[in-house]
């Protein structure tokens, strides 16, 4: 699997997913510069964790905007996949590669810490390492990470199936003990219709090692070296 | 002395007030050192001259109280690669690689503005940090608020906390550990003490010293704008009523911008283009720029009119006087500018050439074409002020009786006042707010054991993954009842902490926080302070490396609690042999190390539960604390360990609580013969001790025994209580609520 990891002003956690990339591949992934509007072929575009652009204006709303999202929303037209972490979430969504957004945590507070997360289904490139209904436990760090959507649009995710990590109590059960940050539904992440594009607030990429907070996130690397190599 | 002939005296400027005596003492120079400035001119000095030399005569930029204290703290050992005097100390930690570290306090500015001051104090550390060539790999931060129930603690907390969050969340380097106390003394003043620990090659360590005649001085960064002129000279005094009004005088800052300094800088520096660097820290363009001139022993010449800013109608006096943010000068070797201002440029940030060195030996200031300052250098930095002001000792306090301190009536309750009291509750609260995961290298993370663990980025020449612990550590109440003894302890346990991960300790950051110099009492706790550290520091062959003071720390004229933090970094050569305080497994040996007499003097026991704050605090016998710990650091390492917690604050039972807490794991142990008064057993706070888990006990006390360090096996682990048999039986998850609710609770209450 070619990997590539998108760099804005502001990104800090390209080199924690990066790191994750390469103990699952052995092979590091390619860093793309926002400036660049063309990079290489590959077959995964990861948009890392950080405060791109300081987080001036609205979280992931500049970033959005640079050269380099421009080709991504092209490639992911044509089926490219794309993982959004965190701040790389609040990019893709304010791309509009992913619906909904990311407001203010309820509390105000950044928060960071592990949460346990329920795996909606094992039926995608990112997930398929995981058992539909099982629990993980990964961390948060985020201020803006409480999902949100209108009613129509919240009803087209669930009917479609495009929820793919909803945040749980560490027995499973999906209620407001678990929620972090008063996302919808308890949401943590989402995928587009094709399931090509997936966006979660949580950082499976600081999961991979079992002396540094465990290796639950480790799944979703390797799934995704299974379905793209 | 000698001056070099002044060819060029400055003119004065349009609007320029005129120096009275009146404006000289607002500038925080006394008459005498106004005469000594007349004297190192030769003239009456210009506007932007006098703001130079008040600037750097503070006692902040100075060390003017200090500094003769300061010199007999041990600095030196063969792993010191640079000792204090640079922006940061630098330790080899093996294979090529190099710690970098230092603490710094912002107590002034976070008290007068807490978010944006704990921000920058934060900035500015993670600067002093990165400026030698180091990426920052972790975070600490040490705090003192006033009585939990004064007016102004719970916005200060909010927004200290917010402000530290802020900043070091954007940068992306985790904020893994510190300590977090209240008490009434900080009530006018509170502290923000700020470490920042970095990674570089032993090979690629930058320092400040300029050399080159006629090489470029560069300015990069931010622009420079009005804030934060005269923050040094601020931090200077005591607090009065109209020190609110000195919010002006407080930093603002922009973590995006550092962040992307960070990288532009790291960048520059993987090329061979720079000569010298430093950060604009306290008195900004000042302090960096006479820094850079006099270490190398040479002259500058600086246009003013160059330096980047952010708002019209600046003066020469405010462009030297700024303590805006994001901001480095740098020596470039002849020829490299371009090749450096494609770098900045790329990062978005500012780039100018401001001035070139000279051979002079002066600081020659020119304003669109005409000179508004000229100082000769050599003499602002030797012949300024040095005091050896008058001291006066704090006596030792006589020796609490503890037949005289009640026992508790209920052991249970008192273990849960303890566990919930403010200094001992949980501080999750805060550290929540804290990144304290991203680099994915946190080992040990805040709470599971006495010191934060990071992996280091592994070296090609390393088999195995290094770790680096550290810790922040000072119990105040034991400095201000007795300073030596206190400054002795406040070393010894960050050694202890260093030690209970299996650490080996190998440096320290001080950074001394104190009332008003000019009082013989306070100076005499500084002293008592400097004298207890100096003799651990030698003892434990655990030099100081950097560090910081900070004076004044006082409100209409009560001052705070002596307060030495001491910042500390050890080496673990292979980390996946060390150990925190989680107890995960039943079934395991719990062993306590070192000798316990029950000294309940200075105690928190004490103070929370019977209201009194007296008597000598626990003594420190530095051979013990060494030998006990060496022990301790063998077993560990040997891989005979399954988790330690040092004993300090609450004692033995406190410690037990916290690593049954930590580990969701219960305990049950009993009083062995001969311990004496159960309350002074379990909560006195005699040094030297640590609890270890261990699968094997009785071979574990047999080893202590072998090489003569005290072991006693006191129980086991496991169940869903902690149990001291015929005393109390305290299910876990109601000490976790207690433990857990009073921060929360105490935040989320109306003011």
């Amino acid at each position: 699997m070619k990997a590539a990891v998108l760099v804005f002003p502001g990104s800090n956690r390209e080199g924690d997913v990066a790191q994750a990339i390469e103990l699952v591949t052995g092979r590091r992934p390619t860093m793309v510069w926002h400036g660049d509007g063309d990079f290489e072929k590959v077959d995964l575009i990861v948009v890392p964790g950080g405060f791109s652009y300081g987080d001036y204006l609205r979280c992931g709303a500049m970033a959005a905007q640079s050269p380099v999202m421009a080709e991504v929303k092209k490639r992911a037209a044509q089926g490219v996949p794309v993982l959004g972490i965190c701040n790389g979430f609040q990019i893709v969504t304010e791309a509009g590669l992913l619906p909904g957004t990311l407001m203010r945590n309820s509390h105000l507070k950044f928060v960071c810490a592990d949460v346990h997360l329920k795996v909606e289904t094992s039926q995608s490139l990112f997930t398929n390492r995981y058992q539909a209904g099982q629990v993980i436990k990964v961390p948060v760090a985020h201020a803006e990470g409480n999902y949100f959507a209108d009613a129509e649009t919240m009803k087209k995710l669930e009917d479609r199936g495009q929820i793919a990590f909803r945040y749980c109590s560490p027995e499973g059960a999906v209620d407001g003990s678990g929620n972090p940050n008063g996302s919808s539904s308890n949401i943590a992440g989402v995928f587009n219709e094709t399931k090509t594009v997936l966006g979660l607030m949580p950082h499976p990429e600081n999961a991979v090692e079992p002396m540094f907070g465990g290796t639950d996130g480790k799944g979703l690397f390797e799934g995704m070296v299974e379905a793209l190599s | 002395m000698t001056i070099a002939q002044e060819k060029n005296p400055p003119v004065k400027l349009p609007n320029e007030p005129t120096i009275t005596p009146q404006v000289v003492a607002e500038h925080g120079l006394a008459p005498d050192e106004y005469e000594r400035l007349l004297k190192i001119m030769g003239r009456t000095p210009t506007m932007v001259e006098l703001g130079i030399f008040s600037a750097m005569w503070s006692e902040h930029c100075s060390y003017k109280s200090s500094k003769v204290w300061l010199k007999k703290l041990p600095t030196s050992a063969p792993w010191v690669i640079q000792g204090p005097g640079e922006n940061a100390g630098v330790i080899d930690i093996g294979d090529g690689q190099a710690a970098i570290f230092k603490m710094e306090s912002h107590n002034h500015p976070s008290y007068i503005e807490p978010y944006q001051g704990a921000a920058t104090g934060v900035g500015g550390i993670l600067r002093d940090v990165f400026t030698m060539g180091a990426r920052p790999v972790a975070n600490l931060n040490a705090l003192r608020f006033g009585d939990p129930s004064h007016p102004k603690t719970r916005h200060l907390v909010s927004g200290v906390v917010a402000g530290i969050g802020g900043y070091g969340n954007c940068m992306g380097i985790p904020t893994v550990g510190g300590e977090t106390n209240f008490h009434a003394a900080y009530n006018g003043n509170i502290l923000v003490n700020a470490m920042t620990v970095g990674i570089a090659p032993t090979d690629k360590i930058f320092y400040a010293a300029a050399a080159g005649v006629g090489n470029p001085m560069v300015y990069v960064g931010s622009k420079t704008g009005r804030d934060g002129i005269h923050g040094a000279t601020m931090s200077s005094t005591e607090f009065n009523e109209d020190s609110e009004s000195k919010r002006p005088t407080v930093q603002v800052g922009d973590p995006f911008v550092e962040k992307l300094l960070l990288e532009a800088c790291l960048e520059l520096m993987a090329t061979d283009a720079i000569i010298a660097i430093q950060d604009m820290g306290a008195a900004g363009l000042t302090s960096s720029s006479f820094e850079m001139a006099a270490k190398g022993g040479l002259g500058l010449e600086m246009a003013l009119d160059k330096v980047p800013m952010r708002e019209t109608g600046m003066n020469p006096y405010e462009l030297m006087l700024s303590e805006s943010q994001e901001r480095m000068l740098i020596v470039l070797k002849p020829g490299r500018e371009d090749e450096a201002r494609k770098i900045f440029e790329k990062w978005e940030l500012d780039f100018a050439v401001i001035g070139h060195l000279t051979d002079t030996e002066r600081m020659v200031l020119s304003w669109h074409g005409e000179i508004v300052g000229n100082i000769p250098i050599p003499p602002l930095v030797t012949e300024a002020p040095m005091y050896e002001r008058p001291w006066t000792l704090t006596p030792l306090p006589p020796v609490l009786d503890t037949a005289k301190v009640p026992a508790p009536q209920d052991y249970k309750a008192s273990l849960l006042a303890l566990m919930g009291c403010p200094d001992l509750a949980s501080k999750a609260w805060i550290w929540h707010q804290y990144d304290h995961l991203i680099m994915g290298n946190t080992a040990i993370r805040p709470q599971d054991g006495d010191a934060a663990l990071v992996r280091v980025p592994q070296s090609t020449k390393a088999l195995s993954h290094k770790g680096l612990a550290m810790t922040s550590d000072c119990t105040p109440r034991y400095v201000q009842a007795h300073p030596e003894t206190g400054g002795r302890q406040a070393v010894a346990e960050a050694w202890r902490n260093i030690t209970a991960t299996g650490a080996l300790p190998l440096a320290v950051t001080d950074n001394m926080n104190f009332g008003n110099p000019q009082k013989p009492e306070i100076m005499g706790q500084f002293a008592g302070a400097i004298m207890g550290m100096a003799e651990a520091c030698k003892v434990l062959d655990f030099p100081v490396v950097s560090g910081n003071v900070s004076l004044y720390n006082e409100t209409e004229g009560r001052p705070i609690l002596p307060t030495p933090t001491i910042g500390a970094v050890g080496v673990i050569d292979d980390i996946s042999k060390a150990v925190g305080s989680r107890l995960r497994t039943a079934g395991q040996a719990l062993v306590l190390i070192g000798a316990t007499e029950g000294w309940l003097g200075q105690s928190l026991y004490l103070r929370e539960l019977c209201g009194r704050e007296e008597g000598a605090p626990p003594p420190v016998d530095l051979a013990v604390e060494r030998r006990n710990g060496d022990f301790v650091r063998g077993e560990i390492v040997g891989g005979r360990v399954a988790a330690c917690h040092d004993l300090s604050d609450g004692g033995l039972l406190v410690t037990l609580a916290e690593m049954c807490l930590a580990g969701g794991t219960g305990a049950t142990m009993k009083l062995p013969a001969g311990a004496g008064a159960p309350h002074a057993y379990l909560y006195g706070e005699d040094q030297g001790r640590y609890l270890i888990a261990t699968d094997d006990g009785n071979a574990l006390v047999a080893a202590a025994a072998a090489v003569g360090v005290p072991a006693t096996l006191l129980g086991y682990t496991g169940g869903d209580s902690l149990a001291v048999e015929s005393l109390l039986t305290l299910p876990l998850g109601e000490l976790r609520t207690v433990h857990e609710a009073w921060l929360p609770t105490y935040m989320n209450s109306a003011a």
